[in-house]
């Protein structure tokens, strides 16, 4: 029965104000982090604005590690321009750059297709699903962008 | 308020405020360069012109690629990724931009170059609307900062023709 006493006593004389106030600025903390994030996402219109480069598939332009800011633009993808994509069941972003470029007559829309400059072959090798486009890359700005499917598996088998 | 913990983080806030900064800087430091760049290019030859099994056309040609892109480089200046495309339109395509021929140059050194070769990439079309066709070939550039912002440009050339018939 002491030891009920005891710790009675030690839990009132904390000092519930001060023990709120760090809960309080804590989760200020994680929420000003997390506002960041979605405005981050918001202004950038893309999924992720912030990725990580995971292969040396663009080297020596971009090394794994590095991070590129992502922004979705209103403009057409063109040729040259770094996309940042999904392939269908695969979580891990690519990050290459279109070296094709189809524009529809009635659409609008663009089959692209892309090649990681310090690959060998283009993507149809080895990216053989639709892909989606997650967001255009933008290290620090650059912009392309695609709201449309991208792949040219039809066309372009060999 | 003084012990070491606020100290160091006092600094790493301030170092890497610093540095954001100095990034920046050095990014916009890259507008203040007018770059003059040059390129000529000459297609000496139309090796093959075919249409292959999937009812594409396929063209291969060697050509002579010359530029000058020395005024590019900045000291803030990575690499600059430069590709040949050849743009054409069709009945179905507003615009098709294939690529022929990239590189990339590392330093200025490298910057003014000379090259004779084929299309490094395949230059097919989604169709077969090759016979005849007008196209252009456009040298595109993309300049990669040490840090910062690409950015991008290009000269388009026109005037070239594809032949009429297959060969």
């Amino acid at each position: 029965m002491g030891w009920i006493g005891e710790t009675l006593d030690s839990i009132k004389s904390l000092q519930i104000r001060q023990v709120l106030t760090q809960a309080i600025s804590l989760g200020m903390i994680v929420t000003s982090a997390l506002i960041i994030w979605k405005g981050l996402m918001c202004v950038t219109g893309s999924e992720s604005p912030v990725v990580v480069v995971l292969s040396g598939s663009m080297e020596p332009g971009f090394k794994r590690g590095d991070i590129l800011f992502l922004h979705m633009s209103k403009d057409p993808i063109r040729a040259g321009e770094i996309v940042v994509f999904n392939v269908d069941g695969r979580e891990i972003p690519i990050v290459h750059r279109v070296i094709k470029v189809h524009e529809h007559q009635d659409t609008g829309e663009v089959d692209v297709l892309t090649k990681g400059d310090n690959n060998f072959g283009d993507d149809r090798l080895s990216v053989c699903a639709r892909s989606a486009l997650v967001a255009s890359a933008s290290y620090h700005g650059e912009s392309c962008r695609v709201l449309t499917l991208c792949w040219l598996g039809d066309n372009y088998h060999d | 308020m003084h012990s070491f913990g606020y100290r160091a983080n006092a600094l790493l806030t301030f170092a890497v405020t610093i540095l954001a900064l100095m990034c920046a800087m050095a990014s916009l430091s890259d507008n203040l360069n007018t770059p003059s760049p040059t390129a000529q290019v000459q297609v000496l030859n139309i090796n093959w012109f075919q249409k292959s099994t999937h009812g594409n056309d396929e063209v291969s040609m060697t050509m002579n690629i010359s530029a000058n892109l020395q005024s590019l480089f900045t000291w803030n200046t990575k690499q600059v990724f430069v590709f040949l495309a050849a743009e054409y339109e069709t009945p179905k395509n507003s615009l098709n931009q294939v690529s022929l021929w990239d590189g990339i140059i590392p330093s200025k050194e490298h910057a003014k170059f000379w090259i004779h070769t084929t299309n490094k990439y395949r230059f097919t079309d989604q169709g077969s609307n090759l016979r005849g066709k007008e196209y252009n070939l456009t040298l595109h550039w993309h300049v990669m900062p040490k840090t910062g912002k690409m950015f991008a440009d290009k000269i388009v050339m026109t005037g070239f023709h594809l032949p009429a018939e297959y060969r």
